[in-house]
């Protein structure tokens, strides 16, 4: 079970998830989801679960798993 | 140990605003607190007409169809008639401090017992980014195409400072996005108004300065910039009456 | 035998008989002695009163009330009508029901203070945007306009269409006796917003219109074919049937009984629905009348294009349509009379 799921395809690319995790854990992917957009990818090693990109993001994109 | 988190289950559908609109961070906030206080089943919320007007495809609560301005008037009679009911006009800067002046002063006015969240992005988005009160001094827009000119249609309004000073309501306060700090401020403003609702108490009202993107020509991270450096210096962040206290 | 009682009065009675939970006004004249009325009476019978900053505020808080199922009554005149027309708008597209009473004063802009029928078309086809259309009811006596009040509460519910008594200054402020329906305690309605949102309503904004206007013009088609209601006198023989509603209504019905007497075979149709129009009401009207002559309070008729148009739809398209115009206040039965027989001997010209 991963520490956050992604709805790839909720993302708009906003950005802002990148900018505020800790631990730039976030990237953008290489591809794009349906709507078109770079969507945010969260490097599992790194993610602690604080749960700032549930925080700042506009789409519901982000659920912190237990 | 990790705190889940995951999306209020009354927000049905993703909200359909442009990229690093501050609108979806709000209405998540506003559906936590919703979900928290225990209300998820005896809620009704006004929608605007505005970019928010297309809220109600989103949300599984009740949303009233406002007319452009006018939640004021009509959350007023909603609240009155159903006074156990959590009640909430969210409304655009626009939709609340321009046409609906009016009916937002007189509900602080006469201290009805809602909410008011309203969403300062210092334009009129829906329709394409025209000038509104609270655009800034000197801000190019669609209707002030060389910057405003405040010698000609006044100062950016503030609202909430108004209702504080001249009106006997119950919370007031002012908050932002642009980081998870301010988000989770922000989301306390919106429990504490709310909670002054239930209580009982009277009026109250959130702004909350919102980038938009699209209209203010910045991507999301740079318009989130512009909230901090240029619209706090003259919109203060921050509790302007509580009533209740704490 | 009821007690005298100013007509204003009577029919914020009556809505309160007829379970309304809340009033949403603003004075003006000469319609505020509802409203003054509501001030206290209210809050008496245990239902809400609110005086709004506005006529236009008032209507937005009808709109709110109507939302969550109240029954909700607004009164105003004139240009306060004209105020309230966005909020009309709204919730002939939300198909919520309420009850508004128009209290018309004769003019354009801020108008005078005397009784008037000038607001016939702005009623009758509708102040707002769009395809809507209110159903619009008229008395001609206090007693007909405490009875068409508390139905209107009742119509406006059954079809979720806001209802409009159309009355006048003169009816208005006028006393009468009367007797007052039952009082009713109505729950708020079922489909209502109630918190749980147990009913979806549909959205303005994403609604599929050309759907809603089928569903709309189905629903105004049962309107029109349930609704009409008018009272006819004398009109299978008549050679000239007027037509007038409210009081010159009933000033006109008095003319007929007068010209009658002098054997004069005139009719007359007082339509108390002007929308639905009663176009049954031509049935029974002879089929070699000469002439339809309307009597109204304003410039120069209103209501004559309706009868025109009704006329044409029911096989009297070829008869001459007429339309005595009255100044402002109650017409003379005389000043009537005297533009009759002008009429009949050919020194008028037909509207139509």
């Amino acid at each position: 079970m991963s520490k956050v799921i992604v709805s790839k395809d909720k993302c708009k690319q906003c950005g802002y998830c990148v900018k505020h995790c800790p631990k730039q854990a976030i990237s953008f992917s290489t591809d794009f989801n349906s709507s078109g957009f770079k969507y945010a990818v969260v490097d599992d090693g790194k993610c602690i679960q604080c749960g700032m990109c549930y925080t700042t993001c506009p789409d519901g994109v982000f659920e912190i798993t237990e | 140990m990790a705190k889940a988190k995951k999306v209020p289950v009354k927000i049905s559908r993703q909200v359909p605003f442009c990229p690093g609109c501050g609108h979806g961070i709000i209405v998540r906030m506003i559906m936590e607190c919703v979900e928290e206080l225990g209300y998820n089943d005896n809620v009704i919320i006004g929608k605007p007409v505005g970019c928010a007007s297309l809220l109600d495809n989103s949300l599984d609560v009740d949303t009233f169809t406002g007319a452009h301005g006018r939640n004021g008037a009509s959350m007023t009679t909603v609240k009155r008639l159903k006074p156990d009911t959590l009640v909430i006009a969210y409304q655009g800067d626009g939709d609340a401090y321009n046409i609906g002046f009016s009916e937002t002063m007189n509900a602080a006015y006469r201290n009805e017992k809602f909410t008011v969240i309203t969403i300062n992005n210092g334009n009129f988005g829906m329709t394409g980014g025209q000038m509104a009160w609270t655009t800034m001094p000197g801000q190019k827009t669609a209707t002030s195409v060389n910057g405003r000119n405040v010698e000609l249609s006044g100062m950016p309004i503030k609202v909430p400072e108004m209702i504080a000073s001249s009106f006997d309501t119950a919370y007031v306060a002012r908050g932002a996005l642009f980081t998870p700090s301010e988000i989770n401020k922000t989301k306390s403003y919106i429990k504490k108004a709310l909670q002054a609702q239930i209580d009982g108490i009277g009026h109250s009202m959130v702004e909350i300065l919102s980038p938009c993107p699209t209209n203010w020509g910045l991507s999301p991270l740079a318009a989130m910039e512009r909230v901090e450096k240029e619209l706090v210096p003259y919109y203060p962040l921050g509790e302007l009456k509580n009533k209740g206290g704490k | 035998m009821g007690d005298m009682v100013k007509g204003n009065i009577a029919m914020g009675e009556a809505a309160i008989r007829a379970g309304m939970h809340i009033y949403c006004g603003y004075p003006i004249t000469p319609s505020t002695e509802i409203m003054e009325y509501m001030s206290w009476r209210a809050q008496d019978a245990g239902r809400q009163f609110i005086q709004a900053a506005n006529e236009g505020e008032a209507m937005y808080m009808v709109y709110g009330a109507a939302s969550v199922g109240a029954r909700v009554l607004t009164a105003s005149s004139g240009l306060g009508i004209s105020l309230k027309q966005e909020g009309v708008g709204y919730m002939a597209a939300a198909d919520y029901p309420c009850v508004m009473i128009s209290v018309v004063r004769y003019g354009d802009g801020l108008g005078s203070l005397e009784s008037g029928q000038n607001d016939y078309l702005r009623e009758t086809r509708g102040g707002a945007n769009g395809d809507y259309r209110n159903i619009v009811l008229s008395p001609s006596s206090v007693q007909e306009a405490v009875d068409l009040v508390y139905l209107a509460f009742d119509l406006s519910e059954k079809y979720r269409n806001v209802v409009v008594i159309l009355t006048e200054g003169a009816l208005g402020q006028m006393m009468e006796d009367c007797d007052y329906p039952p009082m009713k305690e109505v729950p708020f309605y079922d489909w209502a917003f109630d918190g749980k949102h147990t009913h979806k309503q549909e959205s303005q904004m994403t609604a599929n219109l050309f759907e809603r206007a089928q569903r709309m013009n189905a629903k105004r088609a049962e309107i029109t074919a349930n609704e009409q209601r008018w009272e006819a006198v004398d009109i299978e023989d008549a050679d000239y049937v007027f037509f007038a509603y409210g009081v010159p209504g009933r000033v006109t019905l008095g003319l007929v009984d007068e010209l009658r007497k002098e054997g004069q075979k005139v009719g007359i149709i007082r339509p108390i629905s002007l929308w639905p129009f009663p176009q049954k009401a031509y049935e029974a009207i002879n089929k070699n009348v000469k002439a339809f002559i309307t009597v109204e309070t304003c410039d120069e008729g209103q209501m004559i294009e309706d009868v025109a148009l009704y006329a044409k739809k029911t096989g009297f398209g070829d008869v001459p349509c007429y339309a005595i115009a009255s100044p402002p206040g109650v017409p003379k039965m005389s000043y009537v009379k005297e533009k009759f027989e002008a009429i009949k001997a050919g020194k008028a010209k037909e509207v139509f």
